[in-house]
């Protein structure tokens, strides 16, 4: 529990993200980072690509869409290619011919996601393999030496992660877990000054538990400080409240990586609680579904509605697929085999993601925000006052009103 | 457009898992695509409303379009073709259509091209009478004379150009009726049916083909289906066939392999020896597996290409084919192939389709050049030793 690391050394951490501005009412904030593949304009969405690939589409069409980082999952990639391979191909980066930033989940997750094929011992996560039966442990040191092997810009430390259901002396467990792992992280990763790691704050939905390692945790010398342990199962309630008590409490000259988020309205409160940096499986998996995302929530696009409706998705959408395409094309591309229907909806679900950030950045930029937030949630949910009660709370504690 | 040449192949008017953005990375992108008739009948109600035609509603106003009956990966259930009518199999079920109603489709889809309906079962079955193969043609020349009465009664319809469908199952005599009398009427080219099948019909069917093609004007473009494989595809072509149909890189996608055949039957004397040791490895390869190799497709892999999911191509860090200009080949590696068609990835299916692709234009590119020059016999020789 001691800190492994002096308070002293918080000086020499590089200072990768440079504000650019901020809002006067609420907490957001716009910068920039600056990683070793280029520079990457926040708060910025990063989509998820966990097995080297950004599901059916290729490199060249994800970064037309602007996208300057993304995913890879290290328990996924460290099983199959393996970072011995991977190595070999020149990093991740080499390996799926990505020129831009990659960021890499240590594996954590899976221990809730795979719960049932997982052990969590003080050592490590013993995996057993779906694939072939084997077993596998992932140490914090493994996780950080196959990272390295990755060769992903920011990389992510173990953490000891319950899911946000849980409660009891387990959730304490995990949180103090996790600051020992977040050491044995920095003392095992070889490539500092070429890859960053970043800590996990956990701490479940405990206010107490969670200050406690928000304290502990930013007494160590890292680059920037993810959120985590939320976008489970927990009441959206309890989720904002960890939020906004997480950023009030870490510093402001580092990034704050929000894990798991997600859904739009998710994402600008998330902003204004002074979150930077966003993951989330949800578009590039909901397009797969036939979902479109829009400014007014989702259009299933399976549904008889869209038959005969010759509109592109989103008139504004300025991505290739609401350029040239209908409803009706991609209603009947649906109904058929041909998974280009798939890879339609991904690019287009990227593109709402990446504009959406882009919006809310400019409107930090340019000092209105407060509006952006009221025009946002007045277009998806009808009218300012309709937006869900814990976003309402959420907005209010940062000074945002709706109405 | 040039000839002999291939058409785009689609499945619901969409080239098989590429978006109108990776399609257009393809170097040699036929100048013709080629829509199904079985995917995109089900549709005909929404395209009458949309007006617009097939070609801009699939976002391929730049494509000239020929609408084939049927879909030839997938060959329709027999037993359904009447005096009156034909039946196409799409997702939703099976489209009966009279003339009538077919004509009324073919007005809403506005293709350049269509296949007049025909029937095309005399050839499917093991050994067809004579009295089925005569019927065959009666039938599809009274289906001719009818569309071609309702084409000119619409001003829309007489946009597109009627192909006129040859009969005749293995009969010779019936498949000089099909010719002579299609050939009387006002049709935009003719469709070679019935031609298709597994590689050993093909062989004894060469010298019907021969036969048929002669009865045809030399000013009108004869297109098979059926029929994609390189080697087959240069027979047909010595048999007075200009037009293919694009399906066998398809193919070859689903099943996870990668066109990695030669047409260049003019290279250097250096090339020459990497290569033909090249192909003998493969060959000895491709020999030992071949048997185990069947796929969803029903089709079993061709020496004229490589499976990357095998486990030799899991350390590959060579392009799937030295020297391809495609997109994959310029970016990727065999070993990122082989890990996306490992974890089951759907990137796999677009990258393989975007060099299988690439692969089989510029095939057919050479083959333009190689009868220019007079060459064919060597190309038809390189094609016939990667054969096995």
């Amino acid at each position: 529990m001691a800190a492994a690391v002096s308070p002293t050394s918080l000086e020499s951490a590089p200072r990768i993200m440079r504000l650019v501005a901020e809002c006067s009412r609420s907490r957001a904030r716009a910068g920039e980072l600056r990683l070793p593949h280029g520079p990457v304009a926040t708060p910025v969405f990063m989509p998820v690509g966990t097995q080297a690939t950004m599901k059916g589409i290729t490199a060249e069409q994800l970064d037309a869409l602007g996208c300057r980082i993304c995913l890879g999952n290290t328990y996924h990639l460290g099983l199959r290619p393996g970072p011995e391979l991977i190595q070999k191909a020149h990093g991740l980066h080499g390996f799926m011919n990505w020129p831009h930033n990659l960021l890499t989940d240590s594996g954590g997750f899976q221990m809730v996601s795979l719960v049932s094929l997982s052990e969590v011992t003080e050592e490590g996560v013993r995996f057993r393999s779906p694939y072939d039966g084997d077993e596998t442990l992932l140490s914090p040191e493994k996780s950080v030496e196959i990272q390295n092997a990755l060769g992903s810009d920011i990389i992510m430390q173990l953490d000891d992660v319950v899911s946000s259901t849980v409660t009891g002396p387990r959730v304490e467990e995990a949180m103090y877990r996790s600051i020992r792992w977040l050491d044995r992280c920095i003392a095992a990763h070889q490539r500092p000054d070429k890859q960053n790691l970043f800590a996990i704050i956990q701490g479940g939905l405990d206010a107490d538990l969670r200050t406690t390692c928000l304290e502990e945790m930013t007494k160590r010398d890292v680059p920037g400080f993810a959120i985590g342990g939320l976008s489970g199962g927990e009441s959206k309630g309890q989720f904002w409240r960890m939020v906004a008590l997480s950023t009030s409490r870490l510093p402001k000259d580092k990034p704050r990586y929000l894990m798991g988020v997600g859904y739009a309205t998710d994402l600008v409160v998330c902003v204004a609680l002074g979150c930077d940096m966003f993951d989330c499986v949800f578009p590039t998996r909901t397009a797969r579904f036939g979902s479109a995302l829009v400014p007014t929530g989702n259009l299933q696009l399976k549904k008889k509605q869209y038959e005969k409706d010759f509109r592109p998705i989103d008139n504004d959408c300025a991505c290739p697929t609401c350029q040239k395409h209908s409803r009706a094309f991609l209603h009947a591309l649906l109904h058929s085999d041909n998974t280009a229907a798939l890879h339609h909806l991904t690019v287009h679900n990227i593109a709402y993601q990446l504009q959406l950030m882009s919006a809310v950045r400019a409107s930090i930029v340019e000092k209105r925000f407060p509006d952006f937030v009221r025009d946002f949630m007045g277009t998806m949910y009808g009218d300012p006052t309709l937006c869900p009660t814990w976003a309402t709370e959420a907005l209010a504690s940062v000074g945002i009103t709706l109405s | 457009m040039d000839i002999p040449a291939c058409l785009l192949y689609t499945k619901t008017g969409s080239a098989p898992h590429l978006t109108h953005q990776t399609l257009h990375t393809i170097h040699g992108l036929p100048a013709m695509a080629q829509l199904t008739l079985s995917s995109l009948a089900e549709h005909h109600e929404v395209l009458a409303e949309y007006k617009e035609g097939i070609g801009k509603f699939i976002g391929m106003p730049e494509l000239l379009l020929y609408c084939s009956l049927h879909d030839p990966v997938s060959p329709c259930p027999a037993g359904y073709v009447t005096n009156k009518s034909v039946s196409v199999w799409g997702l939703g079920g099976r489209v009966e259509m009279t003339a009538s109603k077919f004509m009324a489709i073919q007005q809403a889809l506005q293709p350049d091209w269509f296949q007049c309906l025909s029937d095309g079962e005399a050839s499917c079955e093991e050994a067809t009478s004579i009295k089925r193969a005569r019927k065959s043609v009666d039938r599809s020349l009274l289906f001719l004379d009818n569309c071609l009465r309702l084409q000119e009664e619409s001003e829309v319809l007489q946009r597109s150009a009627i192909i006129g469908v040859i009969e005749g199952g293995d009969m010779m005599e019936e498949r000089l009726r099909s010719a002579r009398e299609t050939a009387k009427r006002p049709v935009g080219g003719f469709l070679l049916d019935g031609f298709q099948g597994n590689p050993a019909t093909l062989e004894t069917r060469l010298h019907l083909l021969s036969s048929v093609t002669a009865e045809l004007p030399e000013d009108k473009p004869r297109l098979i289906c059926g029929v994609s494989r390189p080697d087959e595809v240069l027979e047909c072509i010595e048999r007075g066939v200009d037009l293919f149909e694009s399906f066998f890189p398809y193919q070859v996608t689903e099943r996870g392999c990668a066109l990695t055949f030669s047409f260049d039957y003019q290279p250097n004397p250096e090339e020459t020896l990497l290569q033909q040791n090249g192909i003998q490895e493969e060959i000895k390869y491709v020999d030992q597996t071949k048997k185990i190799k069947t796929t969803s497709c029903n089709q079993e892999m061709t020496s004229f290409e490589i499976n990357l999911k095998e486990k030799k191509y899991q350390e590959d860090f060579d392009p799937l084919v030295r020297g391809c200009s495609c997109y994959c080949c310029k970016n990727h590696t065999r070993a990122y192939i082989h890990h996306l068609l490992v974890t089951n990835e759907l990137l796999a299916g677009v990258l393989l389709m975007m060099h299988n692709f690439e692969h089989y234009f510029g095939f057919f590119h050479s083959i333009r050049e190689a009868l220019k020059s007079d060459r064919l016999a060597q190309l038809k020789e390189l094609i016939r030793r990667q054969a096995s």
